[in-house]
């Protein structure tokens, strides 16, 4: 039994994915028998590159991508090279979970108003500064270079990598390294950059990918931040799907197929930049240069990451005031009243939201849990511990671009007459749910002292006791972190949710983009805060949860 | 009598399953206690999903319906989804049993035989609405044929703020003169958002010299005249537009907080109450007032249709029917609630009803239906998808 | 059929290469105490007599307990004790939940209960049932450890570096204290160490390895 488990992970986790670029192929050929369609042509291609706005669509997958991409690596690196150890970074490092699960959709919201011409920043300094009695006509928002849906984008990866990073450098032994680098008189940044730096970035690799990769092709993101003459190529293939014309739908898999083209291409620009970068570097390690710009890179470090952080809390803070504001004009800082009418309209309808999100979440994560618990626990019995290869099929789900494998994903369930609803909503989550449990759990399943389990064994004990008796209590505290990353994973999801759910499934998320379109930031705060509580909670517990079962047990305190 | 009632207990399983008979309501409401009807209705305005939500619970208590709202970002979805699911054969049981509907989404409808009906005409509280001086047989010129039934008039009003506009606009004309002279202070939603479109429409009905043309489908060979003024309208219109038209606002009550926010003074409406219910929700300030043209403005009324795979047809009438009934759109025109006009006749109604329709205090910014004019028809479906795709190809994308 | 422990033709590969070669036996109240450098895989032998070998080594041979073969067997199934150098108390459990742990099934919870109360009376540690082991000193813990093998009633005991850890005045007590009680046992003893004075202090016969 166990020993099937990981090809049950494989083919729960891989299996839409598959199945989904298979649907996709079809129509992008111009096959869709259901519509009268049968293809092979070339007619969706045609379709797709006669679309006015391809040129640009395709920019904003690019440009954003990219740009999102490498500022927050940059910004992960500046920010880790210059102040790890120090309290800062402590205190930067304290707000990393909560910053990493605030959902998506709701950082984006709030960072909307933050940054409008009529938002907090510009209130902040109207008029007594600026002269604005009104908010400037600028566009600063859906401009058409994607600034902002950059910006947006970055706010949220910045703590993803941070995260990624910490992990790695526990392996990497990064203390003796820079200590080393340190009594050669290398400055600190500089002595980082050359000797933890490419360690560091080896581990680190696939989760940049990821990060390029999902900025490539975000939907929720790009609809509340992103330009909209055209938007984002991602966001068009939705809104194709969407078309009652069903030619439309072969332009969408054909776009489908590009997105996925594009994430490729991206992916390989970026390995050669990747190999550019390893170039320069060791030439600039060979001229044994001390300090480079030190002082001004930890500057820049320690600002970037704060503003990272800041934008975030702000932005949070910004839904919050309009969940229990009045009237409020420009250019008032704070509303003319507050009261709980917003919370009494809106409240009712974000419990049978949280109760759906929960749900879905729910099942998803103990699903995902007791896959990866087997998988891992099948590692452990017989000893074959994963390898790159497997650690790039766990990353798969979260390297093809969600548009590129859904919408097939929808037409193919369709077509099976599988029953649309909570279900399938469940197995799509799993997709992304997985992979996350399975990084988030492996390293310190895999760190816990395998003398236990020896010590265990020759005591008599068989493989199901050491597994329930003694390694399940003793990794209490990351299985529930665990358990609260595949929460937030799946209280986050837009598309899966949307293009599976067929609309059945209301989540909180899918609620609040839906509230989006219509503007309403009282009702939009109302449902961003209930989003990022219902992410924040299962960490709440996975805290709160082993501290409160092992109060007597000092040698697992953290 | 033994066997009558072994007869109808093999019958019984097939009576079930059959299309329900509108015309049998009794039938009807037997069939509809324990069902869920899943509504697909646009999920973007708050005050609409407040008003869906008071319906499920009145067909909950008077007829044991379940009513689910499934929000949607764009009708079109709901067409969308109907229209795979018979492709891939699902005709018993589809995941909408109710839309909220109109224009060329029910025209492509109800041409590819995805509706359920017809049943509107049979519904009980039909014997109310108001046939003759309200577009509810017609759907932007398509015959409704009973397949999708009325329960809400709408008309296009302009919300403006008079904090900054002194007097309101008589014409297209009038709005573009002042928003050259008030650049960045006016902004409508981007099509093929529906109202953006419908901006579009007014803007034609008002600028061409005979609108009854629109009343046809578009023929080729006129429609660069016909909407020659509408382009030039805009090639002028758009420089001078919020943002310089390089961005807009992606539905109608995005507008809503950008006049909140002194980003633009004036909206398109397609709801007359839409202002004062806003102003009451803290969405608007309360110096907010509404206006139509002097030619009067486009209005049409808003359906709700049944698709043919629905396996809650019943339940689906039942809402349907409700939301007719003198209850309900007096609920929904209360400018407090939605301010939907409603498509009864006054005087085909009960006195008590008519007399609670009389007493019902429309609001600050509600012109009433004297003051609202003349409603001009809706161009025929063909100009709207003509427009919005030269519109796209003009305006959609970045120059 | 020889009673204790019996290493019969033991070999130990690494890709090829021959880590360790091994061929004794351990008589019951023995104590044989291989001696070497790190590196030359002394723990890697007594993985393989607990059935726990990792899957890039190699062995072929035989171990014998009490006559019986039990190179096939599941680790659990073998009644091979074993204690290392570091405390491996597991910290989720109070001592006495340790110590139950370890018990061999049977009995009554009173009866149980009882026992681990004499039990830890006897090795100096009376009253100790619901400390936390993340409170105990070094010496405490290795008692501790050493109470949980043998209520286990394993057939052998093996020690991987067991004192290796504890400071120089602990260490000679707790390493007679084994001894002791492994003798008073009559089990056969397989001893790992760097440390000569481990050795000998066990008395009984030295394999030098890595020399």
């Amino acid at each position: 039994m166990l020993r099937h488990v990981p090809l049950l992970t494989l083919v729960v986790m891989l299996g839409p994915v598959v199945a989904g670029l298979w649907g996709t192929v079809l129509p992008a050929f111009g096959h869709l028998p259901g519509a009268g369609l049968t293809g092979p042509s070339l007619v969706a291609m045609r379709d797709l590159l006669d679309w006015p706005g391809l040129r640009q669509a395709v920019g904003l997958s690019v440009v954003p991508g990219l740009q999102a991409t490498v500022l927050s690596l940059a910004i992960v690196v500046l920010v880790t090279a210059g102040w790890s150890g120090t309290r800062a970074f402590g205190v930067l490092q304290r707000l990393l979970a909560p910053i990493l699960s605030v959902p998506h959709a709701a950082a984006a919201f709030g960072l909307a108003f933050l940054i409008a011409p009529s938002g907090w920043i510009s209130r902040l300094f109207s008029p007594w500064l600026t002269g604005w009695g009104r908010p400037p006509d600028l566009l600063v928002l859906q401009d058409p270079a994607g600034l902002a849906m950059t910006l947006g984008l970055v706010a949220k990866e910045v703590p993803f990598l941070l995260l990624m990073t910490l992990a790695a450098l526990g392996q990497v032994r990064q203390e003796q390294r820079l200590k080393t680098a340190r009594t050669l008189g290398y400055d600190r940044v500089t002595g980082w950059l050359k000797t933890v730096f490419p360690a560091v970035y080896r581990q680190i690799r696939l989760p940049v990918y990821v990060v390029l990769a999902y900025s490539m092709s975000v939907v929720d993101v790009a609809m509340i931040l992103g330009p909209t003459r055209p938007p984002s190529l991602s966001v068009q293939i939705v809104k194709w799907m969407g078309d009652p014309d069903l030619s439309l739908r072969l332009t969408a898999a054909a776009g489908a197929m590009l997105q996925l083209g594009l994430v490729v291409f991206a992916l390989l620009l970026w390995r050669a930049g990747e190999a550019l970068v390893a170039r320069l570097g060791s030439r600039w390690i060979e001229t044994g240069q001390r300090h480079f710009l030190d002082r001004q890179m930890r500057r820049a470090g320690i600002g970037l990451g704060t503003l990272a952080a800041g934008v975030v809390m702000l932005a949070m803070a910004g839904l919050l005031v309009w969940s229990f504001a009045g009237f409020w004009s420009f250019p008032a800082v704070l509303p003319d009243s507050f009261g709980l009418r917003s919370w009494t309209r809106h409240g009712p309808g974000t419990i049978t939201a949280l109760g759906e999100t929960f749900l879905v979440a729910g099942l998803a994560t103990v699903i995902a849990l007791a896959l990866v618990l087997g998988c891992l626990e099948a590692e452990q019995r017989t000893g074959r511990t994963i390898t790159t290869r497997g650690l790039w099929l766990l990353y798969l789900p979260l390297l093809v671009p969600q548009t590129a494998f859904l919408p097939g994903l929808q037409i193919l369930l369709l077509q099976a007459g599988a029953d649309v609803g909570r279900l399938p909503v469940v197995f799509a989550h799993l997709v992304f749910v997985l992979p996350y449990v399975f990084l988030s759990l492996g390293d310190p399943w895999r760190a816990w002292d395998q003398r236990n389990a020896v010590v265990a064994a020759t005591l008599g004990a068989s493989p199901g006791r050491i597994f329930w008796r003694v390694r399940m209590p003793m990794l209490l505290r990351p299985i529930l972190t665990a358990f609260a990353v595949g929460m937030a994973v799946s209280v986050g999801q837009y598309l899966p949710t949307l293009l599976i759910g067929g609309g059945r499934v209301a989540t909180l998320t899918t609620e609040a983009v839906a509230l989006a379109s219509g503007g309403d930031r009282r009702a939009i705060g109302v449902y961003g805060i209930m989003q990022t509580l219902a992410a924040l909670l299962p960490f709440a517990l996975a805290i709160i949860v082993p501290t409160l079962v092992w109060r007597n047990r000092r040698g697992l305190h953290v | 009598m033994k066997y009558l009632s072994l007869a109808a207990a093999l019958l019984m399983p097939f009576a079930a399953s059959a299309t329900p008979n509108p015309s049998d309501w009794e039938a009807v409401l037997q069939e509809a206690e324990g069902q869920t009807v899943y509504w697909n209705a646009w999920g973007g305005s708050t005050t609409t999903n407040d008003f869906i939500a008071w319906v499920g619970e009145r067909v909950s208590e008077d007829h044991g319906v379940t009513l689910e709202h499934v929000k949607l970002t764009d009708t079109a979805d709901a067409v969308t989804r109907v229209l795979s699911e018979k492709q891939a054969g699902e005709d018993t049981d589809g995941a909408i049993d109710l839309i909220w509907i109109n224009g060329a989404n029910f025209a492509a409808m109800k041409e590819a035989g995805l509706l359920f009906g017809p049943f509107a005409e049979d519904l009980p509280n039909w014997a109310y609405v108001d046939t003759e001086g309200k577009t509810v047989q017609t759907d932007f010129t398509v015959p409704v044929e009973a397949y999708e039934s009325p329960w809400a008039m709408a008309q296009v009003v302009f919300m403006y703020d008079t904090a900054d506009i002194a007097a309101p606009f008589g014409s297209m004309t009038g709005i573009l003169e002042w928003s050259k002279a008030n650049p960045g202070r006016f902004t409508y939603p981007q099509p093929p958002d529906f109202l953006g479109t419908t901006f579009l429409k007014q803007a034609l009905v008002d600028l061409v010299e005979d609108p009854s043309v629109l009343s046809q489908p578009v023929e080729d060979a006129t429609y660069e005249d016909v909407t020659a003024p509408l382009w030039a309208f805009l090639e002028e219109l758009t420089p001078t537009l919020w943002r310089e038209g390089r961005a807009y606002p992606q539905t109608g009550p995005a507008q809503l907080q950008l006049i909140a926010d002194g980003e633009v003074d004036m909206a398109i409406s397609f709801s007359p109450g839409e202002a004062t219910a806003a102003i009451a929700n803290y969405q608007l300030p309360d110096t907010v007032r509404t206006f139509v043209l002097d030619k009067g403005t486009i209005g049409n009324a808003s359906f709700v249709a049944i698709p043919y795979n629905s396996g809650s047809a019943a339940g689906a009438m039942v809402v349907a029917n409700f939301l007719m009934s003198p209850e309900a759109q007096l609920r929904a025109q209360d400018p407090e609630v939605l301010g939907y006009g409603t498509v009864l006749a006054m005087d085909k109604l009960p006195e008590a009803d008519r007399a609670a329709f009389e007493a019902l205090d429309l609001g600050i910014a509600t012109l009433s239906p004297a003051e609202l004019g003349k409603v001009q028809d809706e161009p025929h479906p063909s100009w709207m998808t003509r427009i919005a795709e030269d519109w796209a190809a003009r305006y959609g994308t970045a120059q | 059929m020889s009673d204790g422990l019996v290493l019969e033709n033991v070999r130990i590969t690494d890709g090829g290469a021959t880590l360790i070669e091994v061929d004794c036996t351990v008589a019951p109240g023995e104590v044989l105490t291989i001696m070497g450098p790190s590196g030359v895989g002394k723990s890697t032998l007594l993985s393989f007599v607990t059935g726990t070998l990792d899957r890039v080594f190699r062995a072929t041979g035989r171990v014998l307990l009490d006559g019986e073969d039990i190179t096939g067997r599941p680790p659990h199934l073998r009644q091979v004790g074993i204690l290392y150098q570091d405390d491996i108390l597991f910290p989720h459990m109070s001592v006495g939940q340790n110590l139950a742990f370890g018990m061999a099934p049977g009995g009554n919870r009173a009866d149980r209960r009882a026992r681990i109360a004499q039990a830890l009376s006897e090795i100096g540690l009376k009253g100790f049932e619901g400390r936390d082991p993340a409170t105990l000193s070094g010496g405490q813990a290795a008692r501790v450890q050493l109470l949980r093998v043998l209520l286990s009633e394993p057939k052998a005991l093996l020690l991987d570096e067991a004192f290796s850890r504890l400071d120089t005045s602990r260490r000679a007590q707790i390493r007679e204290l084994v001894f002791d009680m492994a003798r008073a046992r009559d089990l056969p003893v397989l001893m790992v160490t760097h440390d000569e004075d481990d050795a000998r202090a066990a008395g009984g016969p030295v394999i030098l390895l890595g020399e």
